[in-house]
């Protein structure tokens, strides 16, 4: 194994991480903007915490279409959980519930994701075949996502190379979690059933920063089809990350691209750790083979214990055990990630695994700290015959769950002589992961039997081709090209108004900075007016450039014209001023001068200034400012 | 079979797959003018198009490539899967009732079909315990596989062979009886085998799935253990059907053979007691009757089974509008009773009488049921009613339309004579008429109301 110890985040380098062989791709999922839900004809996108009933489930694995038992489904079917739905009656049908068979698929949907596979320049299937993909742990009522794959193998510029989409489903979301305690679990159901599309790139990012400017460029093509969801919980992206000699590792559910630097950057760190773990536990002689560890219940030795968590365990009637881990003396202390040790990967099984989700629910020889007291541990060490070399793992609870749990600390503890474990883990606030779940494989695909496959026809996608927003890459050179304002690039070129944008500047020859701002700076300076800027749409937009170049509004009324659209909720042409005769223009600046020459002014130089303001107030719609000032002058 | 090495292709993609010598479960890389595609060639359903080879991708996703566009077909090995749930030999404890399971299909039991990509039944008693071990909590169990069809396909052969080999059971010495049943027509059957099986000292617990056992959240691996605590435990010595109460997996509840009925198409607690409340509540803990009147169990043997069965019968569900060549046709085949599903109190229009008076003439025993399902026939109140009744209609009392057509069936199947046919169908003999109906027979709650959404929201549904 090469020489390398971590350095703290700021400090690592280009150059550090290709010495561990950082590797890691994305599966970023996206909800689709449609008004019903994928497989019902449920409302899509109305949440609320309101619910009008519980539905109570469990869940049991089933065998693959293969025949063979999937490892997560097995792991989730040993936690035994109670899973609670909450159900509004207004999101949530009979459907979700699993009370009723699917309806076809949402053909908007499709349309939809398969626009973002044309975009990602994958080959589209030709006959789309539904599967489910089994969720035990109760995210999904039925036990599997509905999910179809349906583009294959498309790619995307960065940098100087290519980032390789490997392939794009199209699926309904889950439930979301409400809580998660003992053997209970809630979750909310209103955004269950959703339409969303995930798409997979190949491991080609060799930088934490790197996974996060990929992740941008993903969000930011499905964006510019103005066809997706916006907003908190909208997209979310997995992230793999495996290191050389690791293995890959799925962290689950990050919410912001901002936080991917961080959980990759740790990641990488455990991995790279745990690697440095198997060697030292290789140097104590302890491989696969030759592990050994031994279970006692210690609940008699520790009834009078200070600790306060083992003490209320043993006064409320539970038990606690003692795993020995032979010649592990000191390694839970051993660091994974920043500010966390192997230690915390045995608490997390624990808590998963054996449902014992009171924190803190393992303590350990490696660190006494301030749980028992020396003698309390002389005596568990003398009672399951414990070495100086050993370390020793505490956990109490019920009979059954600390069962469960003394055999996950063995199997976890045993794991880490081999390297890294196939898990998906779960992204935490700060920066570092936790464990989920055991990593599912292939086998947890089944065809549904309830849905027929969908043939996608040439002429389909052909009509889906003739709507299609140009890569928005290639938009950005041409907004360089043209000069526009660099803060207006990247938002024009994913906007609903690129198209438009492009046909101002061609056919009707607007000065494109004039375009560009009107188009993307006006609608913000109105959004700060707290005015509702989603009615202004490419209709309205049209309307009123069209105005502009046909000379009937000036360039200092744009502005108000969006405004006054705003308030109508459409364009009028009666909104527009009648033009102004020469003559009635000399009217309006005589009169307001005879205004301002009753007041008294701090500055008189300053008076045609003012005058000047007066009379645009006035006319701002009709007049240029230019020309007035020139009037004026 | 040439056929299985390409099951379910056929037109292009069939000559495509034959022209590489690509057979089904070969592991292929496909060539065509769009892309490259690796994977299992899987089989193809057969209400599937002509133009499309599925395969499974390595990581567990199935496509459908178009055969016209293929241009290369790469075979790298094959492999057939084998969808075997593990097989374990069910434990034996001495001192444990002995249950027997019968297996006569549906999806409590069953697995993938690539013929129609649908599910068919699929039977087996290591099977049941490699998926369900919580049987062995309860009994001793062995399983005997009767028939492996959908319920819909159930017939007279089906229900006497089923007669049968409940008898047999019970006097080998059984504890109680468990019968897989497809839930379509689970009503239909155990009405019927509440007449063949008479005076029976087990319990005889029919049980399916609303939900197939190929999904995680199915209702299978619980309703086979409500059913089997049932029959290992509880001392009701009837024909039952036992189903989820609410959708949740929380309870299942034991309804009578002859007043129990499928009442929405897909919901896990589809079966319902019409008209009465179910004998029992059944948890993983604990049986809890609902009322007295049940048949005790006993520990004789002296089951009685009598398979009489006519087939010549028919249900007719009245409609307004109805013409009387629906009834001249039955009359003209040769039939030898009709239940009538009628409106209301148990009514039809004027037209059909003339019909109706010949059937009656020609010896064909006509029972009205109604088709509210919840009440009494009562032909008195109207003239319509006492007309019909002049023509021969029988009033069937609370009979469920599909109980009578069954007891008519089976009390035709023992004699002609229309007067000992009447007897047989007017005395209760399993519960199919009930002497009063209490106010909580008919509880069909109607959502949206305050009250009811406020004692939904109180409980786990």
């Amino acid at each position: 194994m090469k020489d390398f110890l971590f350095k703290p985040f700021e400090e690592m380098t280009d150059k550090d991480y290709e010495t561990v062989g950082f590797k890691s791709g994305l599966e970023i999922h996206q909800q689709l903007f449609t008004s019903k839900k994928l497989f019902c004809r449920c409302p899509a996108g109305k949440y609320s915490e309101r619910y009008d009933a519980e539905i109570l489930r469990h869940m049991r694995p089933t065998l693959s279409e293969l025949g063979e038992y999937d490892g997560t489904a097995l792991m989730e079917f040993k936690t035994k959980k109670d899973i609670l739905y909450r159900i509004n009656r207004e999101s949530v049908c009979t459907y979700e519930m699993d009370d009723t068979p699917p309806f076809l698929i949402n053909d908007d949907a499709l349309d939809i994701a398969l626009q973002c596979g044309i975009l990602f320049d994958c080959s589209i299937v030709d006959e789309l075949h539904i599967a489910r993909k089994q969720y035990l742990d109760g995210s999904i009522p039925t036990g599997f996502q509905r999910t179809a794959i349906f583009a294959l193998d498309g790619k995307i510029p960065y940098k100087n190379r290519q980032i390789d989409i490997v392939q794009m489903s199209i699926e309904e979301d889950s439930c979301r979690e409400v809580s998660d305690a003992g053997h209970l679990r809630v979750y909310r159901t209103d955004r269950l059933g959703m339409p969303l599309i995930e798409t997979v790139t190949g491991p080609n990012m060799r930088t934490p920063f790197e996974v996060a400017e990929v992740a941008e460029i993903c969000a930011n093509l499905v964006r510019s089809t103005g066809n997706v969801r916006r907003g908190i919980g909208a997209a979310r992206e997995d992230v793999n990350v495996s290191v050389e000699g690791g293995t890959r590792i799925e962290i689950k559910g990050v919410p912001k691209i901002g936080r991917i630097p961080h959980l990759t950057y740790n990641e990488a760190m455990r991995q790279w750790n745990l690697l440095r773990l198997r060697e030292e536990l290789h140097k104590r002689g302890v491989t696969k083979e030759t592990f050994d560890s031994k279970v006692g219940d210690i609940t008699r030795i520790v009834k009078k214990a200070h600790y306060q968590p083992i003490r209320t365990a043993t006064e409320q009637g539970m038990v606690v055990k003692c795993v020995v881990l032979r010649k592990y003396a000191g390694l839970l202390r051993w660091q994974t990630q920043t500010d966390t040790y192997l230690s915390k990967e045995i608490s997390d099984r624990v808590r998963v695994i054996a449902c014992l989700t009171n924190i803190p629910n393992i303590i350990h020889s490696d660190s006494k700290g301030d749980t028992l007291t020396s003698a309390d541990w002389q005596n568990i060490k003398r009672a399951v015959g414990a070495n100086d070399d050993d370390t020793m793992v505490l956990v109490w609870g019920s009979e059954t769950d600390t069962e469960t749990a003394a055999k996950e600390i063995i199997i976890r503890a045993r794991e880490a002589t081999v390297g890294v474990p196939s898990e998906t883990r779960q992204a935490l606030r700060d920066g570092t992961n936790g464990f989920e779940r055991i990593l599912p494989g292939a086998d947890r695909m089944y065809p549904d039997t309830d849905l027929p496959p969908t043939r996608i026809t040439e002429e389909r996608l052909k009509r889906l081709r003739v709507n299609l927003p140009e890569q928005f890459w290639k938009r950005e050179k041409w907004y360089r090209e043209l000069k526009i304002p660099e803060d207006t690039i990247l938002p024009l070129s994913i906007s609903k108004f690129a198209e438009l944008f492009k046909s101002f500047v061609n056919d009707w020859k607007i000065d494109p900075t004039l375009a560009a701002v009107v188009l993307i700076q006006f609608p913000k300076r109105l959004k700060k007016k707290d005015v509702n800027i989603k009615i202004l749409d490419v209709e309205i937009m049209r309307e009123i450039l069209r105005s502009y170049k046909d000379g009937l509004l000036s360039r200092d009324g744009i502005l108000m014209a969006m405004e006054k659209s705003i308030e109508k909720g459409k364009f009028y042409p009666e909104l527009l001023p009648k033009p102004l005769t020469a003559k009635e223009l000399e009217k309006i600046i005589s009169e307001t001068n005879n205004e301002i020459s009753k007041e008294k002014l701090f500055n008189n130089e300053k008076r045609k200034e003012v005058l000047l303001g007066s009379v645009m107030n006035k006319v701002r719609m009709s007049v240029e400012g230019k020309i007035l000032a020139e009037k004026i002058h | 079979m040439a056929d299985d090495n390409y099951k379910g292709y056929r037109g292009r993609a069939l000559s495509v797959l034959k022209n590489f010598d690509a057979l089904v479960w070969s592991d292929v890389e496909i060539t065509t003018t769009k892309g490259n595609y690796k994977g299992i060639i899987l089989p193809r359903s057969e209400t599937a198009d002509q133009f499309h080879i599925v395969i499974k991708m390595p990581i567990g996703y199935n496509i459908g490539v178009a055969a016209d566009l293929v241009t290369d077909i790469k075979i790298r090995g094959r492999k057939e899967a084998h969808y075997k749930i593990p097989e374990k030999e069910f434990p034996y404890e001495p001192n444990k009732p002995k249950v027997k399971l019968l297996g006569t299909g549906g999806t409590i039991a069953s697995r993938l079909d690539y013929r129609t990509g649908a599910v068919i039944p699929a039977f087996s008693p290591g099977e049941l315990y490699g998926s369900v071990p919580e049987l062995a909590d309860y009994c001793n169990l062995e399983t005997e596989k009767l028939y492996g069809v959908f319920s819909e396909n159930m017939g007279p052969e089906q229900w006497k062979g089923t007669a049968e080999a409940i008898g047999r059971e019970i006097e080998k010495g059984v504890d109680g009886i468990v019968i897989g049943h497809g839930t379509d027509t689970m009503h239909h059957t155990a009405a019927v085998l509440s007449f063949m099986v008479q005076n029976s000292p087990v319990p005889i617990v029919m049980v399916g799935s609303q939900r197939s056992s190929d999904r995680p959240s199915s209702d299978a691996a619980l309703n086979l253990m409500h059913s089997v605590k049932t029959a290992a435990e509880s001392d009701i010595a009837e024909v039952m059907v036992c189903m989820f109460g609410p959708t949740s997996d929380y309870y299942g509840l034991l309804h009578r053979g002859t007043r129990v009925r499928k009442m929405h198409s897909s919901y896990r607690s589809t079966f319902r007691t019409i008209g009465d409340i179910p004998i029992a509540k059944v948890s993983r803990d604990a049986i809890t009757p609902l009322r007295q009147d049940y048949k005790r169990r006993r520990n004789d043997r002296n089951v009685k089974i009598n398979t009489a069965f006519e087939e010549k019968v028919s249900i007719v569900y009245y409609y307004p509008n109805m013409k009387p060549d629906i009834i001249e046709s039955l009359i003209d085949n040769d039939y030898k009773g009709i239940v009538i599903a009628g409106t209301g109190l148990g009514h039809v229009n004027k037209p059909l009488y003339h019909a109706l008076k010949r059937a009656h003439e020609k010896g064909i025993s006509i029972y009205m049921t109604v088709q509210t399902l919840w009440g009494y026939v009562q032909m008195y109140v109207y003239d319509t009613g006492r007309d019909m009744m002049e023509l021969g209609v029988i009033p069937g009392e609370n009979m469920l339309p599909e109980v009578a057509y069954m007891k008519l069936c089976w009390a035709l199947g023992q004699t002609t004579d229309q007067q000992k046919v009447k007897e047989i169908m007017l005395k209760s003999i399993a519960g199919e008429i009930t002497e009063r109906e209490p106010s909580n027979g008919y509880l069909i709650y109607q959502g949206g109301l305050p009250e009811v959404e406020e004692f939904i929201s109180k409980y786990v549904k």
